[in-house]
């Protein structure tokens, strides 16, 4: 399905859809469900240095069209991922993955991107600077241009991998910290992550979230994120990979003409698990309709 | 797990906040007593997670409680509705470690996973007591159908009005049993794990995401390790089990 073909730092994909971090696990839950090769490719589940419990539950909460979470990043550790998690994909999973990488400190980004360096089957490092979960965490990062530019070094001198730094959509100027991110030497950006959220039980009266704020995804965020990597596209020359609330095969090639190259699927996944093989299959029969020959002829087409 | 769209037969009222809702629909996706499905809901961007209370081909029994406004908008939908479910979600009850006369202890709304576990042990010679505990007389629903499988059934109502006074923990001294499935509130679960003697199963209930393993919404603690109340769980064996503080 040549249609399809996108490019993502230098990375051929088979077509642009790609399960977001956190949604999708390390793959296995659904390569049970379906063939997961007709991925573009996925990212897989938000990685750092230790193994984390994350929060206290309850971690989620609903709203309208869309959802809360503070699951806090939990995760085996990086040791773990590269000895159980990904061996166990090379068996389901047949082409590069994007490593999503998290961090409480720019060591720890850069120490968990030099061990996914070694791996092959690691295509992108996606470097997560947005997280809104963890108190005294990523939070700062993303939100201070200078603080994101100094993970995007560190990490670049540890790897020859495209780095990918994904922002968070929880401040003032989004194109200052993707142009801090450019500058610092950053092969693509990714955009947007949660927003920073919270729900009251009435009758409780008291945060549904055991975290008490969360980060909300899902279709309502959706014009917000447009929005953003209509800004970033603009403002730099890196790649950049769209994602928040995107739930259809128009949504993706909306996203694709604000101008991603990419197009990243979170929440929606969680409410049909087959919602990317669906997309996928879809596509050709939308674009169609729009008088879209190729997908990468539409990026950045808005006018 | 296995999609599966399926047609309501009949949406009907058992007590003034519990509902019984009868579906039309491929279950093979489900294997064993104690496993849920996701209900989705038009407008609703989570699904419903909802014990199986009772499955044969092409029927599904669900029991359900209106808390909130999803499962009070599932409770308007008329006869013909047709729902997405995700079927088979999570482990369930293994029923291998049985014994001759197991007990079945369940609390409100934890009781409707336990019907069609107490079918399953019946169906398979073993001899089952249950323990259906309710807040008041006017809140219980199901006990004749527990007795009409063949069970012994014993109620309890935290008010006297029914039965048994006191909680489901009233009702074990003096029981004799090879094994005890439990399911209800998590202060029952914890009263019924500190006072129920013999090897145990517990049933757990947690705000999911997706119901199948992905998002990590549901985690909880336990000895051998970190589980996922919707994929390794809901049924905990009681020994793995570590208590929130």
């Amino acid at each position: 399905m040549e249609r399809l073909n996108v490019s993502l730092c230098g990375i051929e994909l088979d077509n642009p859809v790609i399960p977001a971090s956190g949604t999708f696990g390390y793959g296995h839950e659904f390569a049970e469900l379906y063939d997961i090769d007709l991925l573009g490719t996925f990212s897989f589940k938000g990685t750092t240095l230790l193994p984390r419990f994350g929060n206290e539950t309850p971690r989620i909460a609903e709203a309208q069209a869309g959802m809360l979470n503070a699951v806090g990043l939990q995760n085996p550790g990086v040791e773990a991922v590269i000895a159980e998690e990904l061996p166990k994909l090379k068996t389901c999973f047949h082409k590069p993955v994007m490593a999503n990488v998290s961090g409480f400190s720019v060591e720890e980004y850069a120490a968990v991107c030099k061990k996914l360096d070694k791996e092959p089957q690691v295509g992108w490092l996606e470097v997560n600077i947005s997280c809104p979960n963890v108190h005294g965490g990523g939070m700062s990062f993303g939100t201070d241009p200078a603080q994101a530019a100094a993970v995007t070094r560190a990490v670049k001198t540890v790897t020859s991998k495209p780095v990918i730094m994904k922002l968070s959509p929880n401040v003032t100027d989004i194109v200052s910290v993707a142009k801090a991110c450019e500058e610092a030497g950053a092969d693509g950006i990714s955009l947007i992550n949660t927003l920073l959220s919270m729900r009251i039980d009435l009758r409780t009266r008291r945060p549904v979230l055991a975290n008490v704020t969360g980060g909300l995804s899902g279709p309502a965020v959706f014009p917000v994120a447009l929005r953003m990597v209509w800004q970033v596209a603009r403002a730099v020359s890196v790649p950049v990979v769209g994602l928040g609330g995107v739930s259809s095969a128009e949504d993706v090639i909306e996203m694709m003409l604000a101008g991603a190259c990419a197009v990243e699927i979170g929440a929606a996944n969680l409410r049909d698990p087959w919602i990317c093989k669906k997309i996928i299959e879809e596509l050709p029969a939308v674009m169609d309709r729009l008088g879209i020959n190729n997908l990468r002829d539409i990026i950045g087409g808005a006018r | 797990m296995k999609q599966a769209d399926f047609t309501i037969l009949e949406n009907k009222k058992l007590t003034e906040n519990v509902r019984l809702l009868y579906l039309q629909g491929d279950t093979s996706g489900i294997t064993r007593p104690g496993q849920f499905v996701n209900l989705k809901l038009e407008g609703r961007f989570l699904r419903r997670p909802l014990s199986v209370c009772d499955r044969e081909d092409g029927r599904l029994t669900l029991i359900y409680k209106i808390t909130g406004a999803g499962t009070g908008q599932l409770s308007l939908l008329p006869a013909g509705t047709k729902l997405d479910l995700l079927t088979g979600l999570g482990n369930g009850y293994d029923l291998r470690e049985a014994g001759t006369d197991p007990l079945v202890i369940g609390g409100g709304v934890g009781i409707p996973p336990l019907y069609y576990l107490t079918r399953e042990l019946i169906a398979a010679g073993r001899k089952v007591t249950a323990v259906l505990g309710f807040n008041t007389a006017g809140e219980i629903f199901y006990t004749d159908e527990f007795r009409s499988l063949g069970a012994n059934v014993l109620v309890t109502t935290a008010d006297g009005s029914y039965g048994i006074r006191g909680f489901v923990t009233d009702a074990l001294p003096g029981l004799d049993y090879s094994v005890y499935y439990a399911c209800g509130p998590e202060p029952m679960l914890k009263a019924v794990w500190q006072k129920a003697k013999g090897p145990g199963q517990l049933s757990f209930e947690e705000r999911m995401g997706c119901g199948f393993g992905a998002c990590m919404g549901c985690t909880c603690r336990t000895v051998t390790g970190y589980k996922r109340i919707c994929k390794e769980g809901p049924v905990l064996r009681k020994e793995e089990i570590l208590w929130n503080a």
